[in-house]
């Protein structure tokens, strides 16, 4: 801890905003061993992040207008231009640290920043991804140790390879992996492909009149097309929904199954043999769990004590849609009105979504506002 | 002291809330020549008549620079960032009715609800390599309804006027509109999805609690709510 406390602010800073970047200076040392500093531009493109994540993005970050470059976004995040700058460098096997301020909008009457240091690292590209998931997860505990944690984890993985193993067309499962950090959405789907919530009434006349008349004889009905979806679209949507209806419902032993991940909530110690009934009852969700039991016991076996480290089936969906894998994030006991010190976690699937290969990736960020803040309180 | 009260500067809107207020003793009118927006109130002393653009009064009330205004349910939700906080409804006027809608081309048989638009827009990205594109001025009330529905891969396209041409002129896929009878919807070969709507609107008396509500303007707005027979809210 010497060498931390060499580099944390003097005492005598009392102003917030220079504790904020005092500590992140502290953080970043750290997070910066072994690692390639990286920085990006504070206005971003846009449209890579809104095709990402989405229209709601316009309602979490600021969005601007350049009249030559188009739409831009104020950085609420360094990930995606990180990993995007990685691909365009040719990927491969990186280390990267960063540190600077990030901009989301809040809510009216939040009280929190809209504009905050974040200092992050992140382990692209690997060979073993246990062990940079637990190198990682160690690093931002290790920086924060000091202070009165909680730990919460989860495990976007286990979810996939649960929909993965469903009994079920490709189709459903590929509608369920679309929707699967849209928790009420996702439950909609799984009641609907259970067969526990029948279609809305001009759904159901539609599906009627298919069967009646077929695709072709719905088809004949339609006019002049305008637009950009063209005729054999339709077409073809017709007969996915034909398809649809004539694939059997979920089985309710496996709809459970699923029902029973989400809404697990157990000490991490606790919930192997949790997860194991589940699995038995979902095929093919073995190696995820493997992955899992591997991941809790090189955890134990850093000095993290899996009793005191809380589980939850559904941490992590419903925050940015980029975890697919081992999800954490490390709140101040006591402290509800604080947001989490430090959150992060694994994102394989991102680098494919942003035009590269599938790459394996853990990442994680601390926010040094609230870190200094408690630093001072524990003083 | 003197309670600002802004009305519609134009059209049916103002002749309707004329006609509202009228009918409850106290008489709005314009003065000056016809083309000079200035107006004046009799039957309740101390109340100044302004006369606005609907969005405007939204904006105004949120900015407490006026202390009632008659505007949209709309345009109340669309401008205001926390209408539940910043503005209260003190009547609903009966005139000015209009829905927002999502609606799709009629061409689209296999698209009757949201859920369907939902299933379309992931099929069209795939398909086109875009997001599809939704044409509205009512950027914040469509986004929160299709994010309440769980609806992903759109995107919101500006569109200032004359929507419906949107689709024909392939710069929207699907529009999110105003609409009282439906009648431009269909001429324009579109139809609302079954659980489209996404507002009921109507004209509004609002009432902005971010006004300077000094106890000489709420005086006046005793007065005022006294003549009008309508209850009042407490105010900080």
């Amino acid at each position: 801890m010497a060498k931390a406390d060499a580099m944390s602010a003097p005492a005598a800073i009392a102003d917030p905003a220079a504790r904020e970047k005092a500590e992140a200076g502290a953080l970043l040392a750290r997070f910066a061993e072994g690692a390639t500093l990286f920085d990006t531009d504070i206005l971003q493109p846009a449209e890579t992040l809104l095709d990402l994540y989405g229209e709601d993005m316009r309602a979490r970050a600021y969005v601007t207008r350049d009249p030559m470059r188009g739409e831009l976004m104020l950085r609420p995040d360094f990930t995606v231009p990180l990993l995007k700058a990685h691909l365009a460098a040719g990927g491969g096997t990186a280390c990267y640290a960063y540190a600077g301020k990030v901009f989301r909008m809040q809510e009216p009457g939040s009280g929190r920043p809209s504009e905050y240091l974040q200092v992050g690292r992140e382990h692209l590209g690997g060979e073993d991804p246990l062990a940079e998931e637990i190198a990682l997860f160690l690093k931002v505990h290790e920086a924060l140790a000091d202070l009165p944690l909680r730990i919460e984890t989860g495990d976007v993985g286990l979810l996939v390879a649960a929909v993965e193993a469903l009994d079920t067309s490709r189709a459903r499962k590929d509608a369920l992996m679309r929707h699967l950090w849209r928790p009420v959405r996702f439950r909609e789907l799984v009641e609907r492909f259970g067969g526990r919530r029948a279609p809305h009434p001009a759904q159901a006349a539609l599906l009627a009149r298919l069967e009646r008349e077929g695709v072709e004889g719905v088809m004949a009905g339609i006019g002049e097309i305008h637009g950009l979806r063209e005729r054999d679209e339709i077409a073809e949507r017709l007969e996915a929904l034909l398809e649809e209806t004539r694939t059997p419902p979920l089985s309710a032993a496996r709809l459970e199954a699923v029902e029973r991940l989400l809404a697990l909530d157990c000490p991490l110690g606790e919930a192997l043999p949790a997860l194991e009934t589940i699995a038995a009852r979902l095929p093919g969700m073995e190696r995820a769990v493997g992955h899992f039991a591997r991941r809790v016991e090189a955890l134990a076996g850093a000095g993290i004590d899996p009793r005191k480290v809380r589980f939850a089936g559904s941490f992590g969906r419903t925050s940015l849609e980029y975890y697919d894998g081992f999800v954490f994030g490390l709140m101040a006991c006591d402290h509800p009105d604080l947001p989490p010190l430090a959150t992060g976690g694994r994102y394989d699937a991102l680098a494919a979504r942003l035009g590269g290969a599938r790459l394996p990736a853990v990442g994680a960020v601390v926010r040094p506002g609230p870190v200094a803040l408690l630093r001072e309180g524990g003083r | 002291m003197s309670l600002r009260l802004a009305v519609p500067s134009k059209g049916r809107l103002q002749e309707a809330t004329f006609d509202w207020f009228g009918a409850r003793g106290i008489i709005l009118r314009r003065t000056g020549s016809g083309r000079e927006y200035a107006a004046a109130a009799d039957g309740v002393a101390g109340l100044v008549v302004e006369l606005l653009p609907a969005s405007e009064i939204a904006r105004d009330l949120a900015s407490g620079r006026i202390h009632l205004g008659v505007t949209g349910t709309d345009l109340v939700n669309e401008k205001i960032p926390d209408p539940g906080r910043d503005v209260h409804s003190l009547a609903e006027l009966g005139f000015g009715h209009a829905d927002l809608v999502l609606a799709v081309p009629e061409a689209w048989v296999d698209v009757n609800t949201v859920d369907d638009l939902d299933d379309v827009a992931a099929r069209f990205r795939r398909r086109h390599g875009r997001r599809l594109r939704i044409a509205t001025k009512y950027h914040r009330l469509v986004r929160d309804f299709l994010r309440v529905k769980g609806v992903a891969d759109y995107a919101l396209v500006d569109s200032q006027g004359a929507t419906e041409g949107t689709i024909r002129n392939c710069t929207a896929e699907a529009i999110a509109d105003i609409t009282s009878t439906g009648e431009t919807l269909r001429a324009n070969r579109l139809k609302i999805l079954e659980d489209g709507l996404i507002l009921q609107s109507q004209a509004e008396l609002f009432l902005s609690r971010a006004a300077g509500w000094t106890p000489g303007a709420r005086a006046v707005l005793e007065r005022l709510a006294d003549t009008l027979a309508l209850p009042l809210p407490e105010l900080a």
